[in-house]
Protein backbone atom coordinates (compact mmCIF):
# COMPACT_ATOMS: atom_id res chain seq x y z
CA UNK A 1 0.00 0.00 0.00
CA UNK A 2 1.34 3.46 -0.92
CA UNK A 3 0.37 6.38 1.30
CA UNK A 4 0.64 10.16 0.91
CA UNK A 5 0.04 11.95 4.24
CA UNK A 6 -1.16 15.39 3.11
CA UNK A 7 -0.82 17.01 6.56
CA UNK A 8 1.82 16.06 9.12
CA UNK A 9 4.22 18.19 11.22
CA UNK A 10 7.39 16.12 11.01
CA UNK A 11 9.53 18.82 12.63
CA UNK A 12 7.97 17.59 15.91
CA UNK A 13 8.46 13.87 15.22
CA UNK A 14 11.30 11.40 15.72
CA UNK A 15 13.37 9.26 13.36
CA UNK A 16 11.49 6.23 14.77
CA UNK A 17 8.30 7.79 13.39
CA UNK A 18 9.88 8.20 9.95
CA UNK A 19 10.91 4.53 9.98
CA UNK A 20 7.48 3.34 11.13
CA UNK A 21 5.79 5.51 8.50
CA UNK A 22 7.96 4.09 5.73
CA UNK A 23 7.26 0.55 6.96
CA UNK A 24 3.51 1.32 6.90
CA UNK A 25 3.71 2.48 3.27
CA UNK A 26 4.12 6.26 3.58
CA UNK A 27 6.19 7.49 0.63
CA UNK A 28 5.27 11.19 0.43
CA UNK A 29 4.12 13.87 2.86
CA UNK A 30 3.19 17.52 3.07
CA UNK A 31 4.22 19.44 6.19
CA UNK A 32 2.14 22.60 6.63
CA UNK A 33 3.68 25.57 8.41
CA UNK A 34 1.83 26.06 11.69
CA UNK A 35 2.47 27.27 15.19
CA UNK A 36 4.93 25.50 17.44
CA UNK A 37 3.07 25.40 20.76
CA UNK A 38 5.46 28.01 22.12
CA UNK A 39 4.45 31.32 20.46
CA UNK A 40 7.02 33.02 18.24
CA UNK A 41 7.76 36.67 18.92
CA UNK A 42 9.65 37.81 15.82
CA UNK A 43 9.77 37.45 12.05
CA UNK A 44 13.23 35.89 12.33
CA UNK A 45 11.79 32.86 14.14
CA UNK A 46 9.43 32.25 11.23
CA UNK A 47 12.17 32.64 8.63
CA UNK A 48 14.37 30.08 10.41
CA UNK A 49 11.35 27.73 10.66
CA UNK A 50 10.57 28.13 6.94
CA UNK A 51 14.23 27.47 6.10
CA UNK A 52 13.94 24.22 8.07
CA UNK A 53 10.82 23.23 6.14
CA UNK A 54 12.62 23.60 2.79
CA UNK A 55 16.05 22.45 4.03
CA UNK A 56 16.72 20.19 6.99
CA UNK A 57 13.34 18.40 7.17
CA UNK A 58 13.22 17.24 3.49
CA UNK A 59 16.78 16.01 3.99
CA UNK A 60 15.75 14.04 7.09
CA UNK A 61 12.69 12.54 5.33
CA UNK A 62 14.79 11.50 2.33
CA UNK A 63 17.03 9.48 4.64
CA UNK A 64 13.98 7.28 5.26
CA UNK A 65 12.84 7.06 1.64
CA UNK A 66 10.04 9.62 2.05
CA UNK A 67 9.42 12.63 -0.22
CA UNK A 68 8.83 15.78 1.86
CA UNK A 69 6.99 18.90 0.68
CA UNK A 70 5.64 21.81 2.68
CA UNK A 71 3.09 24.60 2.72
CA UNK A 72 4.05 28.11 3.86
CA UNK A 73 1.89 30.72 5.60
CA UNK A 74 1.32 32.84 8.67
CA UNK A 75 -1.00 30.65 10.76
CA UNK A 76 -4.26 32.09 12.15
CA UNK A 77 -3.23 31.83 15.81
CA UNK A 78 -0.13 33.99 15.37
CA UNK A 79 -1.86 36.31 12.89
CA UNK A 80 -3.23 37.99 16.02
CA UNK A 81 0.24 38.98 17.28
CA UNK A 82 1.38 42.32 15.78
CA UNK A 83 5.01 41.21 16.19
CA UNK A 84 4.42 38.39 13.69
CA UNK A 85 2.29 40.01 10.98
CA UNK A 86 5.34 41.30 9.08
CA UNK A 87 5.93 37.67 8.10
CA UNK A 88 3.50 38.44 5.26
CA UNK A 89 6.27 40.49 3.60
CA UNK A 90 8.68 37.53 3.33
CA UNK A 91 6.07 34.95 2.25
CA UNK A 92 6.40 35.68 -1.51
CA UNK A 93 10.04 34.56 -1.42
CA UNK A 94 9.10 31.22 0.12
CA UNK A 95 6.00 30.67 -2.01
CA UNK A 96 8.35 30.60 -5.04
CA UNK A 97 10.44 27.67 -3.71
CA UNK A 98 10.52 24.24 -5.35
CA UNK A 99 9.45 22.29 -2.24
CA UNK A 100 6.47 24.55 -1.44
CA UNK A 101 3.23 23.04 -2.81
CA UNK A 102 0.55 25.28 -1.24
CA UNK A 103 -0.21 28.30 0.91
CA UNK A 104 -1.15 27.08 4.39
CA UNK A 105 -2.26 26.61 7.05
CA UNK A 106 -4.44 29.69 6.79
CA UNK A 107 -7.96 30.27 8.14
CA UNK A 108 -9.55 31.10 11.46
CA UNK A 109 -8.71 30.45 15.08
CA UNK A 110 -10.75 32.99 17.09
CA UNK A 111 -12.31 34.78 14.09
CA UNK A 112 -10.85 38.21 14.89
CA UNK A 113 -10.58 41.16 12.44
CA UNK A 114 -6.79 40.53 12.30
CA UNK A 115 -7.44 36.94 11.21
CA UNK A 116 -9.87 38.19 8.54
CA UNK A 117 -7.23 40.50 7.09
CA UNK A 118 -4.37 37.96 7.13
CA UNK A 119 -6.58 35.18 5.72
CA UNK A 120 -7.75 37.33 2.80
CA UNK A 121 -4.22 38.59 2.08
CA UNK A 122 -2.88 35.04 1.91
CA UNK A 123 -5.66 33.86 -0.41
CA UNK A 124 -4.53 36.62 -2.78
CA UNK A 125 -0.93 35.42 -2.48
CA UNK A 126 -2.12 31.95 -3.51
CA UNK A 127 -3.79 33.40 -6.61
CA UNK A 128 -0.64 35.37 -7.50
CA UNK A 129 1.68 32.38 -7.04
CA UNK A 130 -0.71 29.90 -8.70
CA UNK A 131 -0.70 27.68 -5.62
CA UNK A 132 -3.46 25.69 -3.93
CA UNK A 133 -4.48 26.62 -0.37
CA UNK A 134 -4.73 24.54 2.80
CA UNK A 135 -7.34 26.02 5.18
CA UNK A 136 -7.52 25.12 8.86
CA UNK A 137 -10.95 25.24 10.50
CA UNK A 138 -11.24 26.40 14.13
CA UNK A 139 -11.55 24.02 17.05
CA UNK A 140 -14.10 26.24 18.81
CA UNK A 141 -17.34 27.23 17.07
CA UNK A 142 -16.37 24.98 14.17
CA UNK A 143 -19.55 25.08 12.08
CA UNK A 144 -19.81 28.88 12.12
CA UNK A 145 -16.07 29.10 11.41
CA UNK A 146 -16.35 26.71 8.49
CA UNK A 147 -19.27 28.58 6.92
CA UNK A 148 -17.47 31.90 7.30
CA UNK A 149 -14.34 30.29 5.78
CA UNK A 150 -16.33 29.21 2.72
CA UNK A 151 -17.70 32.76 2.33
CA UNK A 152 -14.19 34.25 2.41
CA UNK A 153 -12.93 31.66 -0.10
CA UNK A 154 -15.83 32.46 -2.43
CA UNK A 155 -15.23 36.22 -2.20
CA UNK A 156 -11.50 35.79 -2.93
CA UNK A 157 -12.21 34.49 -6.42
CA UNK A 158 -9.87 31.51 -6.05
CA UNK A 159 -11.31 28.41 -7.81
CA UNK A 160 -12.78 26.05 -5.14
CA UNK A 161 -10.92 23.03 -6.61
CA UNK A 162 -7.68 24.71 -5.53
CA UNK A 163 -8.77 24.89 -1.87
CA UNK A 164 -8.81 22.15 0.78
CA UNK A 165 -10.72 22.72 4.04
CA UNK A 166 -9.17 20.67 6.84
CA UNK A 167 -10.15 19.20 10.23
CA UNK A 168 -13.72 18.51 9.10
CA UNK A 169 -16.28 16.28 10.82
CA UNK A 170 -19.84 14.97 10.32
CA UNK A 171 -21.28 18.43 11.00
CA UNK A 172 -19.12 20.44 8.62
CA UNK A 173 -18.54 18.04 5.69
CA UNK A 174 -21.71 18.75 3.76
CA UNK A 175 -21.27 22.51 3.34
CA UNK A 176 -17.70 21.99 2.13
CA UNK A 177 -18.75 19.26 -0.31
CA UNK A 178 -21.39 21.58 -1.80
CA UNK A 179 -18.83 24.41 -2.16
CA UNK A 180 -16.63 22.42 -4.57
CA UNK A 181 -13.61 22.65 -2.23
CA UNK A 182 -11.66 19.54 -1.22
CA UNK A 183 -12.51 17.95 2.14
CA UNK A 184 -9.79 16.88 4.58
CA UNK A 185 -10.05 14.98 7.86
CA UNK A 186 -7.46 14.75 10.60
CA UNK A 187 -7.61 11.35 12.30
CA UNK A 188 -6.58 11.61 15.95
CA UNK A 189 -6.16 9.08 18.76
CA UNK A 190 -8.63 10.85 21.09
CA UNK A 191 -10.20 14.00 19.69
CA UNK A 192 -11.38 15.36 16.35
CA UNK A 193 -12.01 12.20 14.28
CA UNK A 194 -11.49 8.45 14.57
CA UNK A 195 -10.84 6.05 11.68
CA UNK A 196 -14.21 4.36 12.24
CA UNK A 197 -16.10 7.65 12.01
CA UNK A 198 -14.02 8.48 8.94
CA UNK A 199 -15.07 5.28 7.20
CA UNK A 200 -18.72 6.12 7.94
CA UNK A 201 -18.25 9.58 6.36
CA UNK A 202 -16.68 8.02 3.26
CA UNK A 203 -19.62 5.58 3.00
CA UNK A 204 -22.08 8.47 3.27
CA UNK A 205 -20.33 11.05 1.08
CA UNK A 206 -18.13 9.07 -1.32
CA UNK A 207 -14.39 9.28 -1.92
CA UNK A 208 -14.27 12.12 -4.43
CA UNK A 209 -12.27 15.20 -3.24
CA UNK A 210 -11.66 13.43 0.11
CA UNK A 211 -8.29 13.61 1.93
CA UNK A 212 -7.26 11.78 5.10
CA UNK A 213 -4.31 12.93 7.22
CA UNK A 214 -2.73 12.25 10.61
CA UNK A 215 -1.97 15.93 11.37
CA UNK A 216 0.58 14.44 13.78
CA UNK A 217 2.53 17.11 15.66
CA UNK A 218 3.89 17.75 19.15
CA UNK A 219 0.54 16.89 20.75
CA UNK A 220 -1.12 13.53 21.35
CA UNK A 221 -1.27 12.23 17.80
CA UNK A 222 -0.30 9.21 15.69
CA UNK A 223 1.65 9.40 12.41
CA UNK A 224 0.25 6.01 11.36
CA UNK A 225 -3.41 7.10 11.38
CA UNK A 226 -3.42 7.28 7.58
CA UNK A 227 -2.56 3.57 7.41
CA UNK A 228 -5.07 2.66 10.13
CA UNK A 229 -7.81 4.49 8.24
CA UNK A 230 -6.85 2.68 5.03
CA UNK A 231 -7.06 -0.65 6.87
CA UNK A 232 -10.46 0.31 8.33
CA UNK A 233 -11.67 1.16 4.81
CA UNK A 234 -10.61 -2.28 3.53
CA UNK A 235 -12.32 -3.96 6.50
CA UNK A 236 -15.52 -2.05 5.67
CA UNK A 237 -15.52 -3.36 2.10
CA UNK A 238 -13.82 -0.59 0.11
CA UNK A 239 -11.66 -1.95 -2.73
CA UNK A 240 -7.87 -1.57 -2.81
CA UNK A 241 -8.28 0.90 -5.67
CA UNK A 242 -10.74 3.03 -3.68
CA UNK A 243 -8.33 3.07 -0.75
CA UNK A 244 -5.53 4.10 -3.12
CA UNK A 245 -7.69 6.97 -4.35
CA UNK A 246 -8.15 8.32 -0.82
CA UNK A 247 -4.62 7.85 0.54
CA UNK A 248 -2.59 8.47 -2.62
CA UNK A 249 -4.31 9.65 -5.81
CA UNK A 250 -6.43 12.36 -4.17
CA UNK A 251 -3.57 14.13 -2.34
CA UNK A 252 -1.42 13.80 -5.49
CA UNK A 253 -4.21 15.38 -7.56
CA UNK A 254 -4.77 18.20 -5.07
CA UNK A 255 -1.16 19.20 -4.36
CA UNK A 256 -0.16 18.32 -7.94
CA UNK A 257 -1.97 21.52 -8.92
CA UNK A 258 1.18 23.33 -7.74
CA UNK A 259 3.24 21.62 -10.47
CA UNK A 260 5.93 21.07 -7.83
CA UNK A 261 5.37 17.54 -6.43
CA UNK A 262 8.42 15.25 -6.63
CA UNK A 263 7.21 11.66 -6.34
CA UNK A 264 9.91 9.50 -7.92
CA UNK A 265 11.46 7.07 -5.47
CA UNK A 266 14.10 8.45 -3.12
CA UNK A 267 17.62 7.20 -3.68
CA UNK A 268 18.59 6.84 -0.02
CA UNK A 269 22.17 7.97 0.66
CA UNK A 270 22.83 7.11 4.30
CA UNK A 271 26.17 8.90 4.31
CA UNK A 272 24.72 12.17 3.06
CA UNK A 273 24.87 15.25 5.24
CA UNK A 274 22.85 18.45 5.30
CA UNK A 275 25.06 21.47 5.83
CA UNK A 276 27.57 19.09 7.38
CA UNK A 277 25.14 17.61 9.89
CA UNK A 278 23.82 14.07 9.67
CA UNK A 279 21.12 12.10 11.44
CA UNK A 280 23.54 9.31 12.30
CA UNK A 281 24.45 9.14 15.96
CA UNK A 282 27.39 7.34 17.52
CA UNK A 283 28.63 5.62 14.38
CA UNK A 284 30.18 8.50 12.50
CA UNK B 1 27.09 38.14 -23.21
CA UNK B 2 27.63 36.51 -19.84
CA UNK B 3 29.56 33.20 -19.90
CA UNK B 4 26.60 31.45 -18.25
CA UNK B 5 24.30 32.57 -21.06
CA UNK B 6 26.75 31.32 -23.70
CA UNK B 7 27.09 27.96 -21.97
CA UNK B 8 23.29 27.62 -21.77
CA UNK B 9 22.79 27.92 -25.52
CA UNK B 10 21.59 24.59 -26.93
CA UNK B 11 21.08 23.25 -23.38
CA UNK B 12 17.52 24.60 -22.94
CA UNK B 13 14.22 23.41 -24.41
CA UNK B 14 12.21 25.94 -26.41
CA UNK B 15 9.85 26.43 -23.46
CA UNK B 16 12.72 26.96 -21.04
CA UNK B 17 14.43 29.40 -23.41
CA UNK B 18 11.22 31.41 -23.73
CA UNK B 19 10.71 31.42 -19.96
CA UNK B 20 14.27 32.63 -19.36
CA UNK B 21 14.02 35.41 -21.97
CA UNK B 22 10.74 36.63 -20.47
CA UNK B 23 12.21 36.47 -16.97
CA UNK B 24 15.27 38.49 -17.99
CA UNK B 25 13.05 41.21 -19.46
CA UNK B 26 10.89 41.28 -16.34
CA UNK B 27 13.93 41.70 -14.10
CA UNK B 28 15.35 44.48 -16.28
CA UNK B 29 12.03 46.31 -15.99
CA UNK B 30 11.59 45.69 -12.23
CA UNK B 31 14.44 44.24 -10.17
CA UNK B 32 12.05 42.98 -7.47
CA UNK B 33 10.62 40.32 -9.80
CA UNK B 34 13.88 38.39 -9.37
CA UNK B 35 12.69 37.39 -5.88
CA UNK B 36 10.13 34.91 -7.29
CA UNK B 37 11.83 34.16 -10.64
CA UNK B 38 15.19 33.13 -9.17
CA UNK B 39 13.72 30.29 -7.00
CA UNK B 40 11.55 29.10 -9.93
CA UNK B 41 14.47 28.69 -12.38
CA UNK B 42 15.24 25.02 -11.66
CA UNK B 43 11.71 23.75 -12.31
CA UNK B 44 11.42 25.93 -15.42
CA UNK B 45 14.86 25.28 -16.99
CA UNK B 46 15.97 21.86 -15.65
CA UNK B 47 18.60 20.62 -13.21
CA UNK B 48 20.92 18.51 -15.41
CA UNK B 49 24.68 19.01 -15.89
CA UNK B 50 25.63 22.06 -17.96
CA UNK B 51 28.42 20.19 -19.82
CA UNK B 52 30.51 23.31 -20.32
CA UNK B 53 34.32 23.32 -20.45
CA UNK B 54 34.36 26.95 -19.34
CA UNK B 55 32.09 26.33 -16.34
CA UNK B 56 33.07 22.84 -15.17
CA UNK B 57 30.78 21.13 -12.66
CA UNK B 58 27.94 23.63 -13.17
CA UNK B 59 24.30 22.58 -13.60
CA UNK B 60 21.71 24.05 -15.97
CA UNK B 61 19.72 25.67 -13.15
CA UNK B 62 22.86 27.35 -11.79
CA UNK B 63 23.65 28.87 -15.18
CA UNK B 64 20.02 29.97 -15.66
CA UNK B 65 20.03 31.60 -12.23
CA UNK B 66 23.25 33.47 -13.00
CA UNK B 67 21.67 34.76 -16.24
CA UNK B 68 18.83 36.14 -14.08
CA UNK B 69 21.32 37.81 -11.71
CA UNK B 70 23.12 39.32 -14.69
CA UNK B 71 19.86 41.00 -15.73
CA UNK B 72 19.65 42.98 -12.46
CA UNK B 73 20.19 46.75 -12.86
CA UNK B 74 23.54 47.87 -11.42
CA UNK B 75 21.97 49.89 -8.59
CA UNK B 76 19.94 46.90 -7.34
CA UNK B 77 22.50 44.14 -7.89
CA UNK B 78 24.27 44.07 -4.56
CA UNK B 79 21.17 44.34 -2.35
CA UNK B 80 19.08 41.82 -4.32
CA UNK B 81 21.88 39.25 -4.44
CA UNK B 82 22.44 39.53 -0.70
CA UNK B 83 18.77 38.81 -0.02
CA UNK B 84 18.50 36.02 -2.60
CA UNK B 85 21.39 34.34 -0.83
CA UNK B 86 19.93 34.96 2.63
CA UNK B 87 16.53 33.47 1.75
CA UNK B 88 17.84 30.86 -0.70
CA UNK B 89 17.64 27.09 -0.34
CA UNK B 90 20.92 25.19 -0.80
CA UNK B 91 20.68 25.13 -4.62
CA UNK B 92 19.89 28.87 -4.79
CA UNK B 93 22.77 29.74 -2.43
CA UNK B 94 25.15 27.72 -4.54
CA UNK B 95 24.03 29.48 -7.72
CA UNK B 96 24.68 32.87 -6.11
CA UNK B 97 28.19 31.75 -5.10
CA UNK B 98 28.88 30.40 -8.59
CA UNK B 99 27.76 33.67 -10.13
CA UNK B 100 29.90 36.07 -8.06
CA UNK B 101 32.82 35.85 -10.48
CA UNK B 102 30.68 36.62 -13.54
CA UNK B 103 28.99 39.72 -12.12
CA UNK B 104 30.27 43.30 -11.68
CA UNK B 105 30.40 43.15 -7.88
CA UNK B 106 33.98 44.03 -7.04
CA UNK B 107 34.53 43.16 -3.38
CA UNK B 108 30.77 43.41 -2.73
CA UNK B 109 30.27 39.64 -2.76
CA UNK B 110 32.70 38.94 0.06
CA UNK B 111 30.10 38.87 2.89
CA UNK B 112 28.33 36.07 0.98
CA UNK B 113 31.58 34.12 0.58
CA UNK B 114 32.35 34.52 4.27
CA UNK B 115 28.90 33.21 5.22
CA UNK B 116 29.30 30.16 2.98
CA UNK B 117 32.72 29.43 4.46
CA UNK B 118 31.14 29.38 7.94
CA UNK B 119 28.76 26.55 6.95
CA UNK B 120 29.62 22.87 6.94
CA UNK B 121 27.92 22.14 3.63
CA UNK B 122 30.55 20.83 1.19
CA UNK B 123 28.49 22.04 -1.80
CA UNK B 124 28.53 25.62 -0.48
CA UNK B 125 32.13 25.60 0.71
CA UNK B 126 33.33 24.28 -2.67
CA UNK B 127 31.35 26.92 -4.55
CA UNK B 128 32.67 29.58 -2.17
CA UNK B 129 36.28 28.69 -3.05
CA UNK B 130 35.73 29.39 -6.76
CA UNK B 131 37.38 31.95 -9.09
CA UNK B 132 35.78 34.91 -7.28
CA UNK B 133 37.49 34.01 -3.99
CA UNK B 134 40.79 33.39 -5.80
CA UNK B 135 40.65 37.05 -6.86
CA UNK B 136 38.97 38.77 -3.94
CA UNK B 137 39.62 36.92 -0.67
CA UNK B 138 42.36 38.33 1.55
CA UNK B 139 45.31 35.95 2.20
CA UNK B 140 44.22 35.00 5.73
CA UNK B 141 40.66 34.09 4.71
CA UNK B 142 41.87 32.29 1.58
CA UNK B 143 44.29 30.11 3.58
CA UNK B 144 41.57 29.23 6.08
CA UNK B 145 39.21 28.42 3.20
CA UNK B 146 41.78 25.97 1.83
CA UNK B 147 42.24 24.39 5.27
CA UNK B 148 38.49 24.06 5.68
CA UNK B 149 38.30 22.22 2.34
CA UNK B 150 41.07 19.86 3.46
CA UNK B 151 39.23 19.11 6.72
CA UNK B 152 35.97 18.47 4.84
CA UNK B 153 37.58 16.15 2.31
CA UNK B 154 37.00 18.54 -0.61
CA UNK B 155 39.67 17.85 -3.30
CA UNK B 156 42.21 20.66 -3.62
CA UNK B 157 41.69 20.45 -7.41
CA UNK B 158 38.21 21.95 -6.80
CA UNK B 159 39.71 25.14 -5.31
CA UNK B 160 40.28 27.96 -7.80
CA UNK B 161 43.63 29.75 -8.04
CA UNK B 162 45.54 27.55 -5.58
CA UNK B 163 48.73 27.44 -7.72
CA UNK B 164 48.81 31.22 -7.76
CA UNK B 165 47.77 31.87 -4.16
CA UNK B 166 49.72 29.25 -2.28
CA UNK B 167 52.30 30.93 0.03
CA UNK B 168 54.73 29.97 2.78
CA UNK B 169 52.15 30.43 5.49
CA UNK B 170 49.64 28.14 3.78
CA UNK B 171 52.34 25.52 3.33
CA UNK B 172 53.20 25.81 7.02
CA UNK B 173 49.51 25.37 7.95
CA UNK B 174 49.22 22.29 5.75
CA UNK B 175 52.41 20.82 7.22
CA UNK B 176 51.02 21.32 10.68
CA UNK B 177 47.73 19.68 9.62
CA UNK B 178 49.71 16.74 8.19
CA UNK B 179 51.72 16.41 11.41
CA UNK B 180 48.54 16.30 13.51
CA UNK B 181 47.04 13.69 11.22
CA UNK B 182 50.24 11.59 11.41
CA UNK B 183 50.32 11.88 15.21
CA UNK B 184 46.74 10.61 15.33
CA UNK B 185 47.66 7.69 13.09
CA UNK B 186 45.32 8.95 10.40
CA UNK B 187 45.99 9.19 6.68
CA UNK B 188 46.87 12.44 4.90
CA UNK B 189 45.04 13.19 1.64
CA UNK B 190 47.48 12.64 -1.26
CA UNK B 191 46.61 15.98 -2.86
CA UNK B 192 47.84 17.65 0.34
CA UNK B 193 51.15 15.77 0.47
CA UNK B 194 51.73 16.61 -3.19
CA UNK B 195 51.49 20.30 -2.37
CA UNK B 196 54.15 20.17 0.34
CA UNK B 197 57.60 20.92 -1.12
CA UNK B 198 59.76 19.05 1.41
CA UNK B 199 59.60 15.37 2.20
CA UNK B 200 57.42 14.82 5.25
CA UNK B 201 59.28 13.53 8.30
CA UNK B 202 57.54 13.28 11.63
Amino acid sequence: MRIFDPHIHMTSRTTNDYQAMYDAGVRAIVEPAFWLGQPRTSVGSFVDYFDGLIGWEPFRAAQFGIRHHCTIALNPKEANDPRCVEVLDVLPRYLAKDGVVAVGEVGYDSMTPEEDRVFAAQLQLAVEHELPVLVHTPHRDKLAGTLRTLDVVRESGIPPERVVIDHLNEVTVEAVRDSGCWMAFSIYPMTKMTEQRMVRILLDHGIERMLVNSAADWGRSDPLKTRRTADAMLAAGFSASEVDTVVWRNPVAFYGQSGRLELDEVDVDELATFEGNSIRRGGA
Amino acid sequence: MNMAAIALQARLSDDAERWLATAVNAIKADARTVRALFPAAARKCGRGPLQSDELPGWTVDEAARVVLLDALPADALSAEIGELYRYGDAAEKRAVLRGLDLLPLGAGGLPIVRDALRTNDARLVTAAMGPYSAKELDPHAYRHGVLKCVFMGIPLADIAGLDRRVDDELIAMLRSFAAERAAAGRSIPTDVTRLLPLPLEF
